[in-house]
């Protein structure tokens, strides 16, 4: 049977960030929170894979109880079964600590109901590292797809998966053995419409809460900040350029804006622009 | 003690990405940052690399006249073509006998694949797409740490990250970040070869198929001019236009990421956070408002020309110079005028 797994995260919505001038904090308040993107296509690629195979999707999400919300959002989508990881000692977990959590999680998932394809988005938007994806999938010893850009194929028979990645000189298309872990660009699939018995279901859906200790008793200096080797040194706002001189056409006239621009180029020495050109 | 700055060379069929250079660069330059300290507690600080193929001694020789004390190969069948377990797994045995201090891979396609998995296996910190790198004390009298800075939550927030007590201390730098070192002609370092027992059935995944990316895959990163196009072309035929202007400049096509969204043009030519560092000689922004997402992967071009016509888009708090204007008006007159003078020069 068909099983994918989909790791999804909540994440801050990126394009509406403000940066309070004061402090150089972040204001989190009024930051809406949104399913990751990326995960969003992840999942997406599983419903599509199991409208053609049947079988069933996992999600999983490690996070403040808000992460609920975007679980829903999951089950609206065409996810079944919904668990969110949450609990304080998980907070300020770098990317090692949250694949420790999330691969602990998977296995223990993993002994009840085989897992046939374990999916990420390529990365999440808040930090943009993509480093979960293939360290989930290198802790459980799964093969790794990353930057998938599409499934070909999935046969539970053979357990084996086609799947079609970009590179810089190519695009590669591998076979990997199941159970395996990808990690999706947008490209992979796009998101369905919410039908209206998964929406109204998703609505009165509890996903399951994991703790540190229930059902896994994780070791305290494992995971969130004791388990990460990384740490936050300091803050600061990204550099002010100074805005250099601004011509306006509306005074000058196309043609001599673009001589000044010309001229300006040349005399910085940046190009070799043709001899005589302003 | 030695203390060892590494180096991932990544190379596909023998040729190696420029960013394996950039970060010897790099760790030249740091190696130099803790030489004191090392001297005076009688260690010794090098700059290594590592190169993982079939066939790679080309490479690693190339390594060296790029400023590495010394490279280690890692050859055979099973490491032709890229994959994850292969590579992740050579390196960590690698990493594992001669513990690095510090290691630094290219923030590319491959190196981003390669780094997690890595440093997972290594239990190890890893901080991805750093676009500064020191070393200095966190705190006083315990040594110097690798400083790592990076853009957070979508380029509003930098952020320093240190990784106190695990090693390697390690970070993926995407390609133009750092200046690339001068080649030197006396190559001082040596070539050792590591024998890394994989065989070809431990390894799950199998290449089917490779389609090389249409000859349009463009490598904006290393232009020396781009004309960048947004979302105001209002359509693919708009790049038509820009690309008459990189003709005649001898440069490259980029955009922003709503263009690519929108399948305007291919998503090689994005530039930005989630699109590629650029810092050309010479940055020709047209009908980009400039977003910080966008801004994060242009402003340190040496010369910035934006060209919009709202005089309070964010893009002319970066430029070196401003044109308020129609787009569609100053792209034809610079076409024009830049061909004009070529004329005149050629009468
Ligand atoms: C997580 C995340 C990651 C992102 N990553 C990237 C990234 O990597 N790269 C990226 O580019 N964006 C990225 N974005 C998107 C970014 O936030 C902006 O939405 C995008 O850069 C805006 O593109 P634009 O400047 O083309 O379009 P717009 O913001 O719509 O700007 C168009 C500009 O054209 C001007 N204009 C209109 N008509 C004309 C004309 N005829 N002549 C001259 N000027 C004209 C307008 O005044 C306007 O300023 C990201 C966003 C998020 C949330
Ligand atoms: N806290 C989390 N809970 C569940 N999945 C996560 C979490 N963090 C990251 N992921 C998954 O890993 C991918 C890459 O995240 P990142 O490495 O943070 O860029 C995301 O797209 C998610 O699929």
């Amino acid at each position: 049977m068909f099983h994918a797994l989909v790791a999804v995260k909540q994440v801050p919505d990126t394009t509406n960030i403000r940066i309070d001038p004061e402090t150089g904090n972040l204001i989190r308040q009024g930051v809406p929170t949104i399913l990751n993107p990326y995960d969003a296509h992840a999942l997406a690629a599983a419903v599509e894979w199991k409208e053609r195979l049947g079988g069933r999707i996992t999600v999983l999400s490690m996070g403040p109880m808000s992460a609920i919300s975007s679980v829903r959002e999951c089950i609206e989508l065409g996810a079944d079964r919904g668990i969110i990881a949450s609990a304080r000692q998980f907070s300020g977990a770098d990317t090692l600590a949250t694949s420790y959590v999330l691969a602990e999680m998977i296995k223990r998932i993993h002994e009840k109901d085989p897992i046939s394809v374990l999916l990420f988005g390529k990365q999440a938007i808040d930090g943009d590292t993509a480093q979960v994806g293939p360290g989930v999938s290198i802790r459980l010893g799964f093969p790794l797809i990353t930057y998938a850009v599409k499934i070909h194929e999935i046969n539970l028979k053979e357990k084996t998966l086609v799947a079609e990645r970009k590179s810089e000189q190519y695009n590669e298309v591998i076979q990997v053995p199941l159970p395996c872990g990808i990690t999706c660009e947008k490209e992979i699939a796009s998101i369905p419409y919410a039908s209206l018995p998964n929406l109204v279901h998703s609505l009165k859906y509890e996903p399951e809460v994991w703790t540190a200790e229930q059902p896994i008793a994780f070791p305290p200096d494992q995971i969130g900040i004791k388990g990460s080797p990384t740490t936050v040194f300091k803050t600061t706002q990204p550099e002010l350029h100074t805005a250099g001189e601004v011509i306006n056409t509306a005074d000058t006239g196309v043609a001599p804006a673009v001589k000044t621009a010309i001229e300006k180029i040349e005399a910085a020495g940046i190009l070799d622009m043709p001899e005589g050109c302003a | 003690m030695i203390r060892r700055f590494w180096v991932f060379i990544e190379q596909v069929e023998c040729t190696a990405h420029p960013v394996s250079w950039e970060l010897i660069g790099v760790a030249r330059r740091l190696a130099d940052q803790v030489r004191d300290e090392a001297t005076s507690a009688g260690d010794t600080v090098v700059v290594e690399a590592v190169v993982v193929g079939k066939d790679v001694k080309a490479v690693a020789e190339e390594g060296l006249q790029y400023g590495a004390d010394h490279v280690y190969v890692v050859e055979g069948e099973v490491f032709a073509h890229y994959r994850n377990q292969a590579y992740a797994r050579a390196l960590v045995m690698v990493v594992q006998k001669y513990k690095p201090e510090v290691f630094f891979i290219g923030a590319t396609t491959l190196g981003r694949d390669l780094a997690g998995a890595v440093a997972t296996s290594l239990g190890t910190g890893l901080t991805a797409d750093c676009t500064r790198l020191e070393m200095g004390e966190v705190k006083e009298g315990a040594g110097k740490l690798l400083l790592a800075t990076r853009p957070a939550f979508g380029g509003n927030v930098i952020a320093t990250i240190v990784c106190r007590t695990h090693r390697p201390q390690m970070s993926s730098v995407r390609p133009r970040v750092f200046p690339m070192p001068e080649k030197v002609s006396k190559v001082k370092g040596d070539v050792s070869y590591e024998k890394i027992p994989i065989k070809e059935e431990e390894i799950g995944a199998k290449i089917v198929r490779l389609i090389q990316n249409e000859a349009g895959s463009a490598k904006i990163e290393y232009a020396d001019v781009l004309v960048a196009g947004g979302r105001a072309l209002g359509g693919p035929e708009g790049f038509n236009l820009l690309k008459d202007l990189a003709d005649v400049l001898g440069g490259e096509v980029a955009a922003t990421r709503p263009c690519v969204d929108a399948g305007w043009i291919s998503v090689d030519h994005q530039v930005g956070q989630t699109g590629k560092t650029v810092r050309p000689k010479l940055y020709i922004a047209a009908g980009i408002s400039g977003a910080i997402q966008h801004k994060v992967g242009m402003q340190d071009s040496d010369f910035i020309l934006a060209i919009n016509r709202d005089p309070h888009a964010p893009i002319f708090e970066v430029a070196t110079l401003g044109i308020v204007g129609d787009l569609f008006e100053v792209i034809p007159a610079l076409i024009q005028q830049v061909k004009d003078a070529r004329e005149v020069q050629h009468a």
